[in-house]
C-alpha cells in the first residue's frame, strides 16, 4: 500500500512549520510520528496534498516538572513516557496506558501529541487528559494559546486545532500528595485500539474526601469522553464502595458505544462499568500512598 | 517530487533520490536490494519490516524514506559481520527460533534492541517486548528461548 502523491516538507522550527502551513492551506497536514496519519494515507482514507514533517523540530521532547505543571513537549515518544523516571515514580496512569498502546516499535515513534492532536476517541492518551484536566498548549499564526482538555476534542477526528497550529506541549497538574492515577483497556490482542478503556484520577485531603476527580473513557463514543456524572457524584465524598459501584452502572448508561467487531454494544457497556470501578479502586490505592 | 537524502545503511553511506510518497521498507529493499527486511501485514502490525533507525527498532512500512535522511540504518544483513551470526541470530538457530523465517528479521532485529534496553529480561518482559512481532508458524515458546540464550551469551561477552 502507497499513499496517493504528495510533496514533503521539512520544518526546521515551530515558525518555519507553521509559515509552511499558511502557504500551502487546508491541502497541509502536520506529521509529527506519523502513526496515525501514515496508515491513514496508505488506507487512502487521507490524502494529503503537502505533509509538513515537524517531527525534526528541536526542543519539543522533554518531561518535566515546572511550577504546578507536569510538561510534556508534544514531540515526547511513547516509549520515552515509557522509561521516564519521573512518571514511574509520580505517574503510573501514563505507565499503565502506554504498557497498552501499540507495541514497542510504534511506541519508538509515536508521540504523545499526535496521539492527541490526531482526535481519535480510539487513541488512549485522550482519556488521560480529561482524567487528569490537561491544558494543551498550541502555537499558531497569532501565536500561543492554551486550550482547556474540555474545549479541545470537536468531533470525530475534529479538534480545536486550527490547520496551521502546532501542538507544542501539554500541560497537566503536578502530583500532589494523596493523588493518584490509573488507566485500563480491554483489547482483543496486544496492541489493538480499546474495546473500551477508563481513565481515572483522583485527589484525597488528609481526611481522605474526594476533592477532585477526572474519569475519561475511550473509544466508547466519538469523541473522547468525559463521565461527568460519575465525577459529580464522588466529588466531595468519602468514595466507599457503594458510590464506586454506582459510577460503574452510570459509566454503563452514559458511555454511547456503538457494536462493531470489537463487541457489541451490551458488551461494551458491560465491560466499562467493570473497568470504571477497577480503576476507581487502583486510582484509590495509589492516593492513599 | 524528489528529494535528495543521504543516509548510513548497515555502515555504508547511501545518497539517493526518493520521491516524497516512497515508504522507507520499499526504499531498502527496491531501491538498494537488501531483501532481508520483509514486508507482511503493510499495515505496522506485525513486525516484518522491522529495522533499527539510530539504535531503535522501528516498523519501515510506516516510516517515509525521506525522513530517513541522515539517519543509521541497520538492518538484518548487517547485524554481524559477513559470514557470522549475531549472538541473536545465532540463539534463532540453536533454539530452532523459526519454522517459515518470514518474521525473523523483524524478530532479530526487535530482539537486539529489548536487550539493549534490559540485557536480563524476564519471560514475560521477552514476551512483552516483542508483542509488536507476529509469527503464524506459532513458534513463540522457541522465540522466547533464543532471546534468553542470546541474553545469557551477549551478558557473557560484555
Amino acid at each position: 500500500m502507497i499513499p496517493s502523491n504528495f510533496t514533503y516538507h521539512k520544518a526546521t522550527s515551530i515558525q518555519d512549520a507553521i509559515a509552511l502551513s499558511k502557504t500551502h492551506g487546508e491541502e497541509a497536514k502536520y506529521m509529527s510520528g506519523g502513526h496515525s496519519l501514515l496508515p491513514m494515507m496508505k488506507l487512502r482514507f487521507a490524502s494529503p496534498e503537502h505533509i509538513i514533517d515537524i517531527s525534526k523540530i528541536d526542543g519539543l521532547s522533554y518531561i518535566k516538572e515546572d511550577g504546578d505543571f507536569l510538561k510534556l513537549g508534544a514531540l515526547t515518544t511513547q516509549t520515552e513516557i515509557e522509561y521516564s523516571k519521573l512518571i514511574k515514580e509520580k505517574y503510573l496512569i501514563f505507565s499503565d496506558a502506554v504498557k497498552l498502546t501499540a507495541d514497542p516499535s510504534v511506541r519508538n515513534v509515536g508521540t504523545i501529541g499526535g496521539n492527541i492532536a490526531h482526535g481519535d476517541a480510539a487513541n488512549d492518551q485522550p482519556a488521560l487528559m480529561l482524567a487528569m484536566r490537561a491544558t494543551i498548549i498550541a502555537q499558531g499564526i497569532d501565536g500561543k494559546k492554551s486550550i482547556p482538555i474540555d474545549e479541545f476534542f470537536h468531533g470525530f477526528y475534529m479538534t480545536a486545532l486550527d490547520a496551521s497550529d502546532v501542538l507544542v506541549e501539554i500541560q497537566i497538574p503536578k502530583a500532589k500528595k494523596g493523588s493518584g492515577g490509573a488507566y485500563h483497556k480491554v483489547e482483543r490482542k496486544v496492541g489493538d485500539y480499546a474495546t473500551a478503556g477508563v481513565a481515572v484520577h483522583v485527589e484525597l485531603d488528609d481526611n481522605g474526601i474526594c476533592q477532585e476527580i477526572g474519569i475519561g473513557l475511550t473509544n466508547v463514543s466519538a469523541v473522547p469522553m468525559r463521565l461527568e456524572r460519575g465525577e459529580v457524584i464522588l466529588r466531595g465524598q468519602k468514595i466507599t464502595e457503594d458510590l464506586i459501584k454506582q459510577v460503574g452502572k452510570i459509566a454503563s448508561e452514559d458511555a454511547e458505544p456503538t457494536s462493531d467487531l470489537r463487541g457489541s454494544e451490551a458488551y461494551k457497556r458491560s465491560i466499562v462499568n467493570t473497568i470504571t470501578q477497577r480503576m476507581i479502586r487502583l486510582a484509590l490505592e495509589r492516593a492513599q500512598k | 517530487m524528489k528529494h535528495t537524502i543521504t543516509l548510513t545503511i548497515n555502515g555504508e553511506s547511501v545518497t539517493s533520490e526518493v520521491d516524497s510518497r516512497l515508504l522507507l521498507v520499499h526504499f531498502i529493499r527496491e531501491n538498494l536490494d537488501l531483501t532481508g527486511t520483509h514486508i507482511g501485514c503493510d499495515t505496522s502490525n506485525c513486525g516484518a519490516c522491522t529495522i533499527m533507525l539510530n539504535g531503535l527498532s522501528i516498523k519501515s512500512c510506516t516510516y517515509l524514506a525521506v525522513r530517513a535522511d541522515g539517519a543509521e540504518i541497520t538492518t538484518i544483513e548487517g547485524v554481524a559481520p559477513e559470514g557470522t551470526n549475531h549472538p541473536m541470530q545465532q540463539a534463532f538457530h540453536d533454539q530452532h527460533g523459526l519454522h517459515c523465517g518470514f518474521c525473523t528479521p523483524g524478530m532479530v532485529i526487535r530482539s537486539i534492541e529489548l536487550l539493549k534496553n534490559n540485557p536480563n529480561p524476564t519471560e514475560e518482559e521477552i514476551r512483552w517486548g516483542i508483542s509488536g512481532n507476529l509469527c503464524r508458524c506459532t513458534g513463540y515458546n522457541n522465540i522466547v528461548k533464543a532471546v534468553q540464550q542470546a541474553a545469557t551469551e551477549m551478558q557473557k561477552e560484555s
